[in-house]
C-alpha cells in the first residue's frame, strides 16, 4: 500500500516504483510497461486533480496485488466520486480536439477490467494474461 | 526526463522529448512550445525517439497545442513514435488529428 500526497509532480516517481517491483514478476513486460503505467497514471491523475482537487491535505492510496498472471490496482482518493458512466467517448468526432477527457477512456481500454465503488472515488484496474 | 529543441536548416523548430511527456511536466513542454510560437516560430516537429510513454494529459497538450499552432498560420508535426505511442494514438483516434511520421527526418521532409 502506497500513500501519495496530492501533488501531480509525485505521479512518475509512484509509477516507476509499482512498475519496477511488477516487472520482476509479471510474465508480459509489455503489459507492464505499456498498460499498467498508463493506466495506473491516468488513475493517479484523476485521483489527485479531480479527486482531492490538488488539495495538499489529502492523500491518494495504491494498493497493488498481484500474481505472474494477474494484477489488480486500487487507487483511492478522498473526494466526494463521480459517475464514470457520465463521461462522454472522447473518439467521437466532436470530442476529439477536446484537450481534456481522455483518461478513463484510456484505463478502460487499457486493462482488462474496472471497478468503481459505489461512492466513485475508487477505482480498481485489473490486467490478465495467460 | 526533460525536452531539448534546435532548429532545422529548414526552419523548422524539432522539439525531443527525453522521458515522459505527462500531467506532471505537460505545462513545462507547452511553456517552451508557447514562448516558440511567442517569438515568431511557425513550424514545429515534436520527435518522440527517446519518449517512454504519454498519458492523457500529454495527448490534451498537443491537442491544445496544435489547435493553437494551426490558429497561428503554422504547422505541428509528431516523428519517432514506438508502438506503444502509436497505439495510444490509434486507441484515442488522435492519428486522424495528427500528421504522424515513422522519423523525425520523414516528417522535416513533409514540412
Amino acid at each position: 500500500m502506497l500513500h501519495l500526497p496530492s501533488d501531480v509532480t509525485r505521479i512518475e516517481e509512484a509509477v516507476e516504483l509499482v512498475a519496477r517491483h511488477l516487472e520482476a514478476h509479471f510474465i508480459d513486460r509489455r503489459t507492464i510497461r505499456f498498460n499498467c503505467r498508463i493506466a495506473l497514471s491516468e488513475a493517479l491523475s484523476n485521483a489527485i486533480r479531480y479527486g482531492n482537487g490538488g488539495d495538499p491535505d489529502k492523500h491518494v492510496a495504491v494498493r497493488v496485488l498481484f500474481g505472474k498472471t494477474t494484477i489488480e490496482m486500487e487507487v483511492s482518493d478522498e473526494g466526494p466520486g463521480f459517475n464514470p458512466g457520465e463521461l462522454p467517448d472522447p473518439t467521437h468526432p466532436e470530442q476529439l480536439s477536446n484537450p481534456d477527457g481522455r483518461g478513463i477512456f484510456l484505463i478502460q481500454r487499457l486493462v482488462d477490467e474496472v471497478r468503481f465503488n459505489d461512492k466513485g472515488n475508487a477505482i480498481c484496474m485489473i490486467l490478465r494474461r495467460a | 526526463m526533460g525536452f531539448t529543441s534546435s532548429k532545422d536548416p529548414k526552419g523548422v523548430l524539432v522539439i525531443a522529448v527525453d522521458g515522459q511527456l505527462i500531467v506532471g511536466n505537460r505545462q513545462e513542454f507547452k511553456q517552451a512550445v508557447l514562448d516558440a510560437l511567442e517569438a515568431g516560430e511557425r513550424k514545429f516537429l515534436v520527435d518522440f525517439t527517446q519518449t517512454g510513454y504519454i498519458d492523457s494529459s500529454g495527448l490534451g497538450v498537443l491537442v491544445s497545442l496544435s489547435k493553437k499552432i494551426r490558429d497561428e498560420g503554422g504547422d505541428l508535426r509528431l516523428a519517432g513514435l514506438n508502438e506503444d505511442l502509436r497505439t495510444l494514438f490509434e486507441l484515442t483516434k488522435l492519428d486522424t488529428l495528427f500528421a504522424i511520421s515513422d522519423t523525425s527526418g520523414d516528417a522535416l521532409k513533409a514540412f
